[in-house]
């Protein structure tokens, strides 16, 4: 959990500067890169840069809009997905860009612009077309896949996402006036399965001036495990039902309920909403709470080793899943893959540092062979590693009660960065005051638009059939892609 | 009942303090009305936050853990004093699908809690196949069309056709404050033409709802007790 608040005007650099600095790998890897319409003919680029354990940092520069700029996208490929989205929000053309494709189709006539969608298509007589969606066989969200086959091959996957696009960014702009600090159900529900972790980002921006108590901090570190245990479980779950692995599919599925219940319990909601709140805790925790808390941590413990060695030690699954979906450390850090696929992949990129992570660390945990067992054996050991975190900052903790929300005053032209690791990787909230102090941007990103590149990757040269289980692997969000 | 879900309010026949807009002030979805001076709120709008009942100066809210609620319109699930939002038994949609029912969920920007939910309801905890209830895959195969989110504009399309790809007789159930009203959406990027021509037969409120708020509704619908 990390957060940054920096004057707009110590940030900005010359445009060639800028340039040559996103460029070059030594200035940090970047967490995002947005644009804003400053609506007196230029666009203002702002990136957000991560320096590891030396913390975050910005840099900006403004452009004049409507005016053509070099692409970094091909020395750079993770920085493809923010050019992509510029040019669709503010109009910005790269030149020398791969493909700048719709996003979510934001612009005007955007039914049109997604019916329009322009699809990569492999040519030749033995080539088929295999076209996914938008809605699935499941209860799941929408999105498109198109598949360029040689007979079970897939040469080529493209995803068209976008269809759960709401709006996000604008409404959030829209309740500015009144108190963003009002706006956490919204935040909420951006990625509803990482409600803790968007509603933490989120309160981390508008806490960056002012970060609050350890004990504020451990009260959300407490819910963001527990997200993350749950969606694991759910992911894991899901895998097992897709391999008819039934056995692990009732397993984890049963003990899910087990911590999304443990999570009701401290705050009235299954996704943990209304457990998090700008400046104070969001629910109390008394000795009851607790041992609520502990019976679920120790159900878990409890039933979790047999399922897993059902399941990890069972040879069908591991036919399943290695050398499945394969996404290699190279590519993975290449495209900028973040959170549990990229530590799949061996690349370790973890915002579990700092705040309440520094007073109780947490490991992190990679592995190297990014195929779906990779990715799955991750899921359980993140699972073990929450627990053992859960129980440890338990012990001997005389509770809270639920506090007083605080307003929000991010003072003039500033820009507040909140940063938190949700179950999917680094969700990012940047908020931005003009010279008067009034909010004009609020940038939302889920992990989940930085990482839907690595499944399109990961499935080349596999079997179409694999698809499915490629797919959960990955389990990235729509929603939070599409805001 | 599940212990500590914040389900369904109840709201006490208490006068509002004069002047008093306090719960108005914090409600993200205009979700109550000050009637008479006295309050009341739609769960089709409801997000259940429970800011209203914090900031209340007479305690007129209280969220209760009871997760069944539910309605057959709109009207039904305004909740004031003394009145709770429940289904009625459908004569109709009761005998032609009391003892099966096949649903086809479609995500019409959801966020996906209201989807796990709905999964959830095939886990070993709900097994709502047990009542002969069961998701299937092809809207083909469908009798009820279970919608979540608040229909986006890029899911106008998509929508229609699964709901023209079922065969009759057929019934839409709206899943969630932002099926039912659009919700935290109701100014976003959505077209909610579809609800308006196809009125849902059953409205199951909640941000998200409780599997156990569908369990309920539907076997009130279909009259299985």
């Amino acid at each position: 959990m990390r957060a940054l608040a920096v004057d707009r005007v110590a940030s900005w650099l010359p445009e060639l500067g800028w340039r040559d600095w996103l460029a070059s790998p030594e200035v940090g890897r970047p967490v995002a890169v947005f644009g804003r319409n400053a609506g007196d003919g230029r666009v203002e680029l702002t990136a957000v840069l991560d320096h590891g354990v030396d913390g975050l940092a910005v840099v900006a520069t403004r452009v004049a809009a409507g005016v053509p700029q070099p692409s970094l996208a091909a020395a750079a490929p993770g920085l493809a997905g923010f050019e992509r989205e510029i040019h669709e929000q503010c109009g910005i053309a790269y030149v020398g860009h791969p493909w700048l494709k719709p996003v979510r189709a934001q612009g005007a006539d955007s039914a049109a612009a997604m019916d329009a969608y322009p699809y990569y298509a492999v040519e030749g007589k033995p080539v088929h077309e295999v076209a996914v969606g938008p809605v699935h066989a499941g209860v799941i969200e929408p999105g498109s896949f198109r598949f360029q086959c040689h007979g079970e091959r897939v040469l080529h996957l493209e995803i068209q996402l976008g269809y759960q696009h709401r709006g996000v960014e604008r409404l959030l702009l829209a309740k500015a006036p009144g108190g963003l600090e009002r706006a956490v159900p919204l935040v909420e529900t951006v990625a509803g399965d990482s409600s803790v972790a968007h509603a933490i980002a989120f309160c981390l921006a508008l806490e960056a001036q002012e970060p609050v108590s350890a004990e504020v901090a451990l009260s959300r570190g407490i819910l963001l495990e527990l997200e993350r245990v749950g969606i694991h479980l759910a992911g894991l779950s899901g895998m097992a039902a897709d391999i008819a692995h039934l056995q692990a599919a009732a397993g984890y599925g049963r003990l899910r309920t087990v911590v999304i219940n443990a999570s009701m319990r401290l705050c009235g909601s299954r996704f943990g909403r209304g457990g998090v709140r700008p400046g104070a805790c969001g629910y109390a925790l008394d000795a009851e709470g607790r041992a609520g808390l502990a019976n679920a941590i120790a159900t878990l413990k409890h039933d979790l080793p047999a399922i897993d060695e059902r399941f990890f030690g069972d040879l069908a699954v591991r036919r399943r899943f290695v050398g499945v979906g394969v996404l290699d450390m190279k590519r993975a850090t290449e495209i900028g893959m973040v959170g549990l696929c990229a530590r799949a992949s061996g690349v370790r990129v973890d915002q579990r540092i700092g705040g309440i992570y520094e007073q109780f660390p947490l490991p992190s945990t990679t592995a190297a062979t990014g195929d779906c067992w990779a990715r799955e054996w991750l899921r359980m050991r993140e699972i073990h590693e929450s627990l053992a975190w859960l129980a440890r900052v338990l012990e001997g903790q005389p509770g809270w009660a639920r506090g007083p929300r605080t307003a929000f005053s991010p003072g003039r032209s500033r820009l507040c960065v909140g940063v938190a690791e949700g179950c999917r990787g680094e969700v990012v909230y940047a908020l931005e005051t003009d010279a008067a102090g009034d909010v004009v941007q609020v940038k939302v990103q889920d992990p989940s638009f930085r990482n839907w590149m690595g499944l399109q990757v990961a499935v080349r040269d596999n079997e179409i059939a694999d698809f499915p289980i490629c797919n959960k692997s990955f389990d990235l969000s729509y929603c939070g892609h599409d805001l | 009942m599940p212990a500590g879900y914040r389900g369904l309010p109840v709201v006490t026949d208490v006068p509002c303090a004069a002047g008093c807009t306090a719960c108005l002030d914090e409600c993200p979805t205009e979700a109550i009305v000050i009637a008479e001076g006295r309050v009341q709120i739609d769960l089709g709008r409801c997000v259940y936050c429970g800011r209203c009942e914090e900031v209340c100066p007479v305690h007129a809210f209280k969220f209760t853990a009871d997760p069944k609620q539910g309605g057959r319109s709109l009207g039904d699930l305004v909740v004031t004093a003394g009145t709770r939002p429940t289904v009625a038994r459908d004569v109709d949609l009761a005998r032609i699908f009391g003892r099966s029912l096949k649903l086809r969920q479609v995500s019409a920007g959801g966020c996906n809690a209201c989807e796990l939910e709905l999964s959830a309801l095939a886990n070993v905890n709900f097994d709502v196949q047990r009542y002969g209830i069961e998701w299937v895959a092809s809207p083909r195969h469908a009798d009820a069309l279970v919608l979540t989110g608040p229909l986006t504009e890029h899911m106008r399309d998509a929508v229609r056709l699964t709901w023209e790809a079922m065969p009759d007789p057929k019934f839409v159930v709206a899943f969630g404050a932002c099926a039912i009203s659009g919700g935290l959406y109701r100014e976003g990027h959505i077209d909610r033409a579809f609800l308006g021509e196809h009125i849902p037969a059953l409205y199951l409120p909640g941000c998200p709802p409780h599997p156990l708020t569908f369990v309920h509704g539907i076997l009130d619908l279909l009259g299985v007790r």
